[in-house]
């Protein structure tokens, strides 16, 4: 329901077309006009891959790397099924164009959606293959395999190269035949699952990757924006750069002219370098017109927010059972919670930063970016110029974490190209960045539960408001709810649990105090890092409100029965994979056996992201608290994670690694807060995210399986934070409901 | 204008004395693997070596290191095949990757003074150093890797 129309639906109404070409073959679908027509000869394929006649293999990934290694991933799906010689595999990032499709990297998709495609791919690939190497060695196509980049027909062989230099290998499948396509069992798979090197790493220590801000081109000026008091609402009322105009190489300052309406306020500062057009910005003065948004606090953002909740009209429902009031009405006992999440800073290293320019009619838009689907109607408008004449190029991204999903950094780097007729370079700094990052919205989350006879759960109610990134960037997206309302779906996955509670309330709130007030950005599993907060937090304070052990509560509500059995292809098992997912970190954490003084396990389980594409999760956080400060030291944390089959098990690994780190980043060291209507921690001392020295033992462990995989990136934030607040309480019982969690809270909870 | 030595090749820069290295370094001489992170010094993407030593580049100014000897990560090794960058590979250390010229550098500084780190020394080192990623376990992996090559050569000295 939530992932977008993604590559798997737009091709799945497309033939898959193998054609010759100067070099050798490609492989890939028909354009939309030849899908149309029905007619696929004679158009050109939306290249996929290609085999060249030495046998090098190309695959294009649409898919930005941003640390996943995601085309390393991607290609050995192909490779696999294509019985590849993985060594004759070339990787390609593709700049943006519309026969693509979506083009977007995020919500731990990648992997997910291209599984099927790339599989189903990578087996036409080898079908054809093998027909034609058949001929080629006089045998039947039967009798024939194909492994490790060759064909074989007994002791005979010839190589891919060779059969694509030799055979004919034009070929059309319609999409019912590859969808047909027969992939191989699991057990054969020679690639998947299998360790490899990421591609992309050699260049990433050597200094040659080249990321955003390394693009340059002949006769390009920087930039550097002088950024207005407010994200959403301001104007440029006047001008004063006299006192830059002493700084060597300042070009000019322009207030950015915005038909598209992603950057009201901004202006621009202009230098023959970039040390140029920093100090002259600093010596820039512009006076801006601002609204109401100017005076916001965090203190303001989290009452409105509690005001709303209290609104029981407020909202979209996203799961509405019948007989919810009614199981609170006749409840023998009640339980109710609120837990809040201050806002949070992507703070990827790279500040956001861009190279616009026009060229031959075309405009180049060189930058690391995310979603350029998005970006590009923006630039489109923006610059009033058909999508068509605007292409993204792409680059490595120095951290993502969905910052980049919003490209409007793009749209002041084209504008200011544009006015002065000149390729800008346009750099933030990185307090620029920050102040006009598109933060995660601050949250407040009312969890109710009813219990009935012997503690049986009866209902349960959930609401969360904050700001939501969906209606600001990408109103399409939002679903409406069964009372009509839209919502942002990521503000509000996680809720959605897979526990069986009885009659279940789920309601999505905005915040409309933040979504006048800033641009809420989705950052690094969006919702599911505020709603799990709360679920997990919750269980556990339920499970002691009813004196039952938390593994216990969690193992008897996590059935399977009912919406919560799963179905195929992906979430197969359904709650079963998350109970079996929470038993295996409790045994391996030690759940249950004494701990020091003041030491405590905390558990947490979550599904990931959504629940049409859940990755099982679940952490043991072993915490010690000291009870004369409240400081909290990490020791250690477990993690189990079922993904389904795992492609690229040491990448894999290292996005567990990363995104339980994040996650635990989240609860004990992040979190600023708005201040006269901005961020208020602008750089590192302000802001301080995880450090190495505060990195604790990790043991991570996939559970085998074959299923489909799903998605990595995000997952393991989710589960970590709601482990170190149960762990918190079982420690010291202290119980904290607010992140993130800083050592006065502690305190001051554990005297409660 | 300033003099001095980038990878072993001498250079003369035209912009001002003031500029920090980072982009005197970037944008003039044209080496884009140091990274701009934080301009403060904190994040330690930008770390190069004068004489030697990491520093962090954000916040030294170019007239700092006339007649001195820097090297980035395009120079820490003619073949990028550095003990350290060989380990960082061998580790799948980065993710995104654009911390890792720094963290490499700075790394490089710890091995070459303290061959064989403690856990505690590490930290101590590279605890100045931001990986937005988190890709602290394997980076702390790879400096152990990187560390075991230069006690062989010890023991053989």
């Amino acid at each position: 329901m939530n992932a977008p129309i993604g590559p798997v639906e737009t091709l799945s109404r497309r033939n898959f077309l193998v054609a010759a070409t100067a070099t050798g073959v490609a492989l890939g679908f028909a354009g939309e006009a030849a899908a149309a027509a029905g007619a696929p000869a004679g158009f050109e394929p939306t290249l996929w891959y290609s085999i060249d006649r030495d046998g090098t293999i190309t695959v294009n990934i649409i898919r930005a790397e941003l640390g996943q290694h995601v085309g390393t991933g991607v290609a050995r799906i192909l490779a696999d099924e294509l019985e590849a010689d993985w060594s004759k595999v070339h990787i390609k990032t593709v700049d943006s164009h519309p026969k693509w499709g979506l083009m977007v990297t995020g919500g731990s998709w990648s992997m997910w959606q291209s599984f099927p495609i790339y599989s189903q791919a990578g087996a036409a690939g080898r079908q054809v293959l093998v027909e034609e190497g058949a001929k080629l060695l006089k045998a039947k196509a039967s009798d024939c395999t194909a492994s490790n980049g060759r064909v074989h027909a007994g002791k005979a062989s010839i190589g891919y190269g060779d059969i694509v230099a030799k055979g004919d290998m034009s070929r059309s499948f319609t999409p019912e035949q590859l969808g047909k396509m027969p992939v191989k069992k699991a057990s054969e798979r020679r690639l998947i699952g299998k360790h490899a090197k990421a591609r992309d790493i050699p260049d990433k220590t050597n200094g040659q990757g080249v990321y955003g801000l390394d693009a340059t081109v002949p006769g390009m000026v920087y930039a550097r924006p002088k950024l207005p008091p407010t994200r959403l609402s301001s104007s440029v009322v006047s001008i004063d750069d006299s006192a830059a105009k002493a700084v060597p190489g300042y070009l000019k300052t322009l207030a950015l002219d915005d038909p598209s309406g992603s950057i009201p306020g901004w202006v621009v500062v202009l230098g023959d370098s970039f040390v140029a057009a920093n100090k002259a910005c600093d010596l820039v003065k512009v006076t801006w017109k601002s609204g109401d948004a100017a005076k916001v606090s965090e203190a303001d953002l989290q009452a409105r927010a509690a005001q709303l909740i209290a609104d029981p009209k407020a909202g979209g429902l996203v799961v509405d059972d019948p007989g919810v009031d009614a199981a609170f009405a006749s409840a023998k006992t009640k339980l109710e919670a609120t837990y809040t999440t201050a806002t949070a800073l992507h703070f990827q290293m790279e500040p956001v930063n861009c190279l616009a320019f026009e060229k031959d009619g075309i405009w180049e838009i060189h930058t690391g970016n995310q979603w350029q689907s998005l970006v590009l109607p923006w630039l489109s408008k923006a610059l009033g110029r058909p999508e068509d004449k605007i292409v993204m190029k792409s680059y490595l991204l120095g951290g993502g974490f969905g910052r980049r999903l919003n490209g409007d950094y793009a749209v002041g780097a084209a504008l200011a190209s544009k006015a002065i007729g000149k390729p800008v370079k346009l750099v933030f700094t990185r307090p620029d960045d920050t102040r006009f990052d598109s933060p995660r919205s601050p949250s407040v989350q009312k969890v109710r539960m009813a219990f009935g006879d012997g503690g049986k759960v009866t209902a349960m109610d959930h609401t969360a408001a904050a700001g939501w990134p969906t209606l600001a960037m990408a109103p399409f997206f939002m679903p409406k709810g069964t009372n009509g309302v839209a919502y942002d779906p990521f503000s509000i996955n996680g809720a959605d649990h897979w526990y069986t509670v009885g009659a279940q309330r789920v309601r999505a709130v905005n915040n409309d105090l933040a979504q006048s007030t800033f641009r809420p950005g989705w950052l690094r599993s969006v919702g599911p890092g505020w709603t799990n907060w709360a679920v997990e937090s919750f269980m556990d304070e339920a499970a002691h409100s009813q004196g039952v052990d938390p593994l216990a509560f969690r193992l008897k509500l996590l059935d399977g029965a009912g919406r919560n059995a799963g179905s195929g292809p992906t979430a197969i098992g359904g709650a079963k994979r998350q109970a079996a997912v929470i038993k295996r970190v409790a045994e391996k954490a030690g759940w249950g056996k004494p701990l020091p003084k003041n030491t405590g396990i905390g558990l947490a389980t979550t599904f990931g992201q959504e629940r049409d594409m859940p990755t099982w999760v679940a952490c043991a956080a072993r915490v010690h608290v000291d009870p004369a400060t409240g400081k909290v030291k990490v020791e250690k944390l477990d993690l189990v994670v079922d993904c389904g089959t795992v492609v690229n098990p040491d990448g894999a690994l290292s996005q567990m690694q990363g995104a339980s780190l994040w996650g635990m980043s989240l609860a004990l060291f992040e979190g600023t807060e708005f201040k006269d209507g901005q961020v208020k921690d602008l750089n590192l001392g302000a802001y301080t995210p995880l450090r190495m020295a505060d990195t604790p033992e990790l043991d991570i462990e996939f559970m085998p399986s074959t299923e489909p995989p799903v998605g990595l990136g995000e997952p393991a934030t989710t589960v970590v934070g709601p482990a170190i607040g149960n762990a918190i309480f079982n420690a010291c019982g202290a119980r904290v409901r607010d992140l993130p969690i800083r050592p006065a809270a502690v305190l001051k909870a554990m005297k409660a | 204008m300033a003099t001095f030595k980038i990878n072993g090749r001498q250079v003369t820069t035209k912009g001002p004395d003031d500029a920090p290295l980072l982009w005197t370094i970037r944008d003039e001489i044209g080496l884009k693997g140091t990274k701009f992170g934080c301009g403060v010094a904190q994040c330690g993407a930008c770390t190069v070596h004068v004489d030697g030593k990491a520093v962090r580049s954000c916040v030294t100014p170019t007239s700092a290191v006339a007649g001195k000897s820097v090297t980035t990560i395009e120079g820490l090794d003619p073949k990028g095949a550095h003990p350290v960058q060989l380990a960082w590979i061998e580790v799948q250390a980065p993710q995104c990757g654009y911390c890792q010229s720094g963290q490499i550098m700075q790394a490089a500084d710890l091995l070459s003074h303290t061959p064989h780190p403690t856990d505690a020394e590490i930290n101590a080192a590279m605890n100045g150093n931001l990986c937005r990623c988190m890709a602290y376990v394997r980076i702390k992996q790879a400096i152990k890797l990187a560390a075991k090559p230069a006690a062989k050569k010890e023991a053989h000295a």
